[in-house]
């Protein structure tokens, strides 16, 4: 059987259980749909939670960008964790105290203002839209490889399969579909990273492995994977290189933008109880940590494999030949990505062999001048295909790859689902219905929701095709906006009883503007490509990148609501009895529907 | 339970608790991931420092950790003050 059946037959019956299941359980009513968690064990719906979460990004992208960077990118692994910690002691337990569904109803009856509930369904849905570019880009990629066509039809394609899956809806809220995504997902990152850690160390926990020994040389793995960098002029993969106040930065905004994202805090609002809501972000976060503390380990072995296979006879010996990439079975890898235009090679001296070094290193420069090579010839490596590339590359038996295609898929897609539900539901229930038009029939807010839908995946399929970066970088701008928007505005509403509308407004826009506007300016406004005026390595202020910004985005966010609300009157005596009640558990009911 | 959270003992305790958690939470990401990673330097972890350690792993651990301690701690703490869900 040929790779890309076993493919399909393990996307397709993937897809399958996870259909069944949903036909099983179906989703009736709006409060059953959102309250899917409601009496289920909190260690199930953890399960379920981080399904929800974990999406292209963690699972596609994030080992790809740590083996290409090293040390450096850890703040993916610190922050996407991290935020678990401030939505566990600083939102779950009182949200769900507060007993509503949704963020943005939180935000407008705390602030006692349709403004304001209206100015947190925009950062809502600017957030996450920008959060669904970076999954197509994801889908893309996976679509791509798994049916062997370009990037660009594999986008295409997905975003129709995307649609369809957002569309059929109620699915999505069925915690056990996301129970068996979850360990799908979970399987097809951790089986082909055993193999990989056995063969390189020996130790079957790959988290392991990755500070163990290189069997092959006897030398810690870490030590062998920085000395062979090196040598091809790489920057030291354990090492700190880039800015550390940027590093900084940008771990805060990703853990305050976890801890701010809409699709991830509704769940915490439907858990049975005040207590349940305290522990189910610690379920959920061990979940999360199996794949984040394997992320690591394959990423420094995807490298190491990586870079001997194009030095086959050692740093110091012949590069391999271009012969063997077409011939030998190992290589059969860059021959299936080549296709996806996402891999690229070129003998550029023309000696028939392909040299993979790091050309804008003086001292290689000069090692290449005296060897007669013409310029690093591994051309092209997007980093999104690592993960998905990883198995093949370790030459792992052909049912490993199909469980990792349908691995990606299930990331990609149930977040990409997810995300267009909750913007639709916010453009037709809460900014139409709720503000706009009240009137308006049950038949045409569904028609709304669906048009909303297709324009988000429309715009989303368009600047996917050229996006503003690697799919985790696009996603942690998404967080960075979700840093600045939402959670200042639910962490004062919960801590401070001053904080009155026009604060919690003026602060709200203060953040979310300031951060888009930033973005815009080195992302290309609306991230159309070429219209940015600096870049990220030279960013408008400082060593701050856009990635970064979120951080300082929830700063002036903070300040601005603290500063508004001092100028003006303070909320009525029933806000303030409110903010009270939320923040002792005793008196909690079941979550309802809003108006 | 007062009417005002300010001076109530169960909320006093619950943001002494916050504070300390994220204190710790602070200490292993931003500190010894990150910032303080040139002290922890010298100790050796599989080929690399324990500054590395922490910053792919540990920190993780330790997040873990924090949460159940506080869900556990808050939920002893509810009761104590009579406050617990029935």
């Amino acid at each position: 059987m040929d790779q890309f059946t076993i493919n399909l037959l393990f996307v397709g019956a993937s897809f399958a259980l996870y259909i069944g299941i949903a036909i099983w359980a179906r989703a009736g009513s709006t409060s059953e749909f959102y309250a899917a968690g409601r009496g289920v064990h909190p260690v199930t719906n953890g399960m379920a939670t981080a399904a929800d979460w974990m999406s292209a990004a963690s699972f596609i992208s994030m080992a790809g960008l740590i083996a290409f960077t090293g040390y450096d990118n850890s703040t993916y692994l610190m922050g996407w964790t991290g935020g678990y910690v401030l939505l566990a002691l600083l939102l779950a337990p009182y949200l769900r105290k507060f007993g509503k569904f949704t963020v943005s109803e939180f935000i407008g009856d705390r602030f006692y203002s349709p403004t304001a509930r209206m100015v947190a369904v925009i950062c809502l849905i600017v957030a996450s839209t920008t959060y669904v570019i970076g999954q197509m880009t994801g889908v893309g990629v996976a679509f791509g490889r798994f049916l062997e066509v370009s990037n660009t039809a594999g986008l295409l394609i997905g975003a129709c399969v995307v649609f369809a899956y957002a569309v059929f809806g109620g699915m999505k809220g069925v915690t056990y579909t996301q129970v068996a995504q979850y360990c799908v997902l979970i399987m097809a990152y951790t089986i082909p990273a055993v193999f990989i850690s056995l063969q390189l160390t020996g130790n079957p926990i790959p988290a392991l492995g990755l500070f163990g020994d290189h069997a092959a040389s006897g030398e810690p793995l870490l030590a062998k994977l920085d000395q062979i960098v090196q040598e091809l002029g790489f920057n030291e993969y354990t090492a700190h290189h880039g800015d550390t106040f940027n590093m900084v930065l940008f771990t805060l905004s990703l853990m305050i933008g976890t801890a701010g994202l809409p699709h991830v805090i509704m769940r915490f609002f439907t858990v049975p109880k005040v207590s349940d809501a305290r522990w189910s972000a610690g379920w959920t976060l061990i979940f999360i940590a199996l794949l984040y503390l394997t992320a690591p380990a394959v990423g420094a072995m995807a490298r190491l494999n990586i870079t001997e296979q194009f030095w086959p006879n050692g740093t110091e010996g012949q590069a391999v030949s271009v012969e063997q990439i077409e011939t030998d079975e190992t290589y059969a890898w860059m021959q299936t990505w080549q296709k996806t235009g996402l891999l690229g090679w070129e003998d550029k001296n023309g000696d028939g062999r392909i040299q993979y070094y790091n050309d804008a290193n003086p001292e290689m420069q000069e090692r290449a001048a005296a060897n007669g090579w013409d310029g690093n010839e591994l051309t092209n490596f997007n980093r999104d295909i690592l993960v998905l590339a990883n198995p093949e590359i370790a030459n792992l038996p052909g049912w490993v790859i199909g469980l990792v295609a349908a691995g990606g898929l299930a990331a990609a897609l149930s977040t990409a689902a997810g995300l267009l539900l909750a913007i639709s539901s916010a453009v037709s229930h809460d900014l139409l219905k709720g503000q706009l038009t009240p009137n308006m029939s049950e038949r045409a807010e569904l028609m709304s929701a669906r048009i909303a839908m297709a324009v988000a995946i429309a715009v989303a399929t368009y600047l996917g095709l050229n996006p503003p970066g690697f799919a985790a970088q696009t996603v942690a701008l998404a967080f960075g906006l979700a840093a600045a928007s939402i959670f200042p505005a639910l962490m004062m509403g919960i801590f401070s009883k001053r904080v009155n509308n026009t604060g919690a407004v003026a602060g709200m826009l203060v953040g979310l503007l300031v951060t888009l506007v930033y973005i815009f300016l080195h992302k290309g406004w609306f991230f159309i490509p070429d219209t940015n005026s600096f870049t990220d390595a030279d960013p408008l202020l400082g060593t701050v990148k856009s990635t970064s910004f979120g951080a300082i985005g929830a700063l002036l966010n903070f300040g601005t609501a603290i500063l508004v609300s001092k100028l003006t009157a303070e909320p009525p005596k029933h806000i303030q009895e409110l903010v009270e009640s939320v923040r002792v558990p005793r008196g909690a009911g079941a979550a309802v529907e809003g108006h | 339970m007062s009417d005002n959270s300010e001076n109530n003992g169960y909320w006093q305790a619950n943001i002494r608790l916050v504070k300390i958690c994220l204190v710790i939470w602070a200490l292993v990401s931003f500190g010894f991931g990150i910032l303080l990673r040139p002290m922890l330097g010298g100790i050796p972890v599989g080929g690399t420092d324990l500054g590395f350690w922490f910053a792919q792993q540990g920190s993780i651990i330790v997040f873990l950790a924090l949460i159940f301690f506080y869900a556990w701690r808050m939920n002893k703490l509810d009761a104590e003050h009579g406050v617990d869900e029935q």
